[in-house]
């Protein structure tokens, strides 16, 4: 008994450290941030590396996504007659939920991964080392363009995804299904307010930052041999996928 | 040549002027286990210092000291008579602008060419207009025989050239001190011989001081002005590398002629041989 209070006395301690030094990787990034916005070029670089590549699965996703939120939706308001509130049900859903959250997992899975393998690489082949002895600051040269790049990425890959998933609901409903075209834009249109478009979009930036975070954060700190930045890697994605699901909650309470 | 020297006692910083780099009493352990325990050393300005000793001894590490990537428990690091554990990051970086370091794997940046590669501290320190930028990177990479290596990436590379290509980086700055860790490790005798002439030339061409951390003998002994000999956390022997091969000391005798058995023994401590196979005890 008292190995196990002891165990989770360690495994208690072990996590508030973890967060600590996460709050203080994450504040050496934002007082970076001022001088860092001047290299622009760096920034952009990473958005085409984090966000632009990350289209073809976001748009793939989405559309299937999309097709099977109109294929259940109708199922289910057909039950009550009101088929013709899918346009207003699936915007909401994928504004307000399905938009920014699977995002944030797919980016975590496709880009978050790739950042902190990157970063471990880096570090195991002393490309790290070799950037401090020359006086060059890897948290601002490296770090923090990746960082930037993933945030800002994301709450555009949230709205990517919303529109493909909207076409994939419309394709479904109205292309298939029969629904009229007329009464699933309009009610959309009637119905959906700008709050619920904000709703998603700071959803987005929000799971951005933190998966952003959580993918440089576990790279660069990650242990210099293969099997630590696999790790590294695998905590990405778990703590990005749980952060998310949490915040999630967190957002969405407050923005009820 | 001596056996047990201590070239930095008595010595204040600022006489230092003769040496680039010195190590006083310094102490460092890394998880209780202790690497270095009252090391004493001076490197001479303008020579090329080589550092010795068996595998495990702290060679990389006391590289890491003098560089500011690691900081000492005890002792004094001064590198240009200034105290490196006393440097803010500011001053700190500013120092090692003037520093190259050459690492074993090369550590060049996998995501550029040769050429940016090479060109990666000009971009980051200086405003220098982009054909001033190629015409030094190019004359570096001329220095090392890889001028026409400059489009190629890091991964089409062997490994003699991406050690070449980060010599010509770690010289692009022009720095006072270049640093060779493990310089000819995994290296076929042609490329350590290019290496090893590189080397030569670049310390008196430049007129800087280089350190090589290395546990090849026989070739760094056709350069070096001076040599060390870590083992077991001190520094055992210095002396000029024809010194070193008339040494008695038997630390010294064992390092040169590669004896696998000696005052560094060939076996990790371990239980009695005989009776951990026979007494049946518990898996180790």
């Amino acid at each position: 008994m008292n190995g196990l209070a002891a165990e989770l006395f360690a495994n208690a301690r072990d996590f508030v450290g973890t967060v600590g030094a996460t709050t203080r990787f994450f504040g050496r990034l934002i007082a970076l941030t001022p001088s860092g916005l001047l290299r622009f070029r760096l920034i952009v670089e990473q958005v085409y590396n984090a966000g632009a590549r990350s289209l073809v699965i976001i748009m793939t996703c989405g559309l299937f996504v999309g097709m099977v939120l109109g294929l259940q939706a109708y199922e289910l308001l057909q039950r009550f007659g009101s088929e013709d509130a899918l346009g207003t049900g699936a915007a909401l859903a994928l504004l307000k939920e399905l938009g920014p959250v699977v995002t944030a997992l797919l980016f975590a899975g496709r880009a978050g991964t790739s950042l902190a393998s990157e970063l471990g690489l880096m570090r195991a082949t002393d490309q790290l080392s070799a950037m401090e002895i020359m006086a060059v600051d890897p948290m601002r040269r490296v770090v923090l363009p990746r960082f930037l790049g993933g945030a800002i990425s994301v709450p555009l890959l949230t709205a990517v995804f919303i529109a493909i998933g909207l076409f994939g609901v419309q394709l479904v409903g109205v292309q298939f299904l029969g629904v009229d075209q007329g009464s699933f834009w309009s009610q959309m249109r009637g119905t959906v307010e700008l709050d619920d478009v904000a709703e998603g979009l700071i959803k987005g930036s929000v799971f951005g930052v933190a998966c952003s975070l959580i993918a440089v954060y576990e790279g660069y700190n990650a242990q210099p041999t293969a099997e630590g930045v696999g790790r590294a890697t695998t905590r990405t994605v778990v703590i990005s996928a749980v952060l998310t699901l949490i915040l999630d909650y967190i957002l969405t309470a407050i923005m009820l | 040549m001596s056996s047990t020297p201590n070239p930095a006692a008595g010595a204040s910083p600022a006489a230092g002027a003769e040496h680039v780099a010195r190590l006083h009493g310094v102490h460092y352990a890394v998880d209780a286990k202790p690497i270095f325990r009252g090391l004493d050393i001076a490197i001479r300005r303008g020579e090329v210092t080589a550092i010795m000793g068996p595998s495990g001894t702290g060679k990389t590490t006391l590289l890491r000291l003098i560089t500011g990537q690691i900081m000492a428990d005890a002792g004094q690091v001064l590198v240009d008579g200034r105290d490196v554990a006393r440097l803010d990051r500011r001053a700190l970086y500013a120092l090692r602008r003037r520093m190259g370091m050459l690492f074993q794997n090369g550590a060049l940046l996998t995501d550029l060419d040769v050429f940016e590669n090479v060109a990666f501290p000009l971009r980051e320190h200086t405003r220098l207009p982009e054909r001033l930028i190629r015409n030094v990177v190019l004359t570096k990479l001329h220095a090392v025989g890889l001028r026409g290596a400059a489009q190629l990436y890091p991964q089409q590379l062997s490994g003699g050239m991406a050690r070449r290509v980060a010599l010509a980086r770690s010289i692009a700055m022009d720095p006072d001190i270049l640093i060779y860790d493990e310089p000819f490790a995994g290296l076929d005798p042609i490329s350590m011989g290019v290496v090893l002439r590189l080397i030569r030339q670049l310390n008196d061409a430049l007129g800087i001081s280089s350190i090589v951390v290395t546990h090849d003998v026989r070739e760094v002994s056709q350069i070096a002005n001076m040599s060390y000999i870590l083992s077991d956390g001190q520094l055992v022997a210095s002396g000029t590398p024809s010194e070193l091969q008339k040494s008695p000391d038997e630390v010294v005798r064992q390092f040169i002629e590669g004896l696998a058995d000696g005052p560094v023994p060939f076996h990790y401590p371990a239980p009695d041989y005989y009776e951990e196979l026979l007494g049946g005890g518990a898996q180790p």
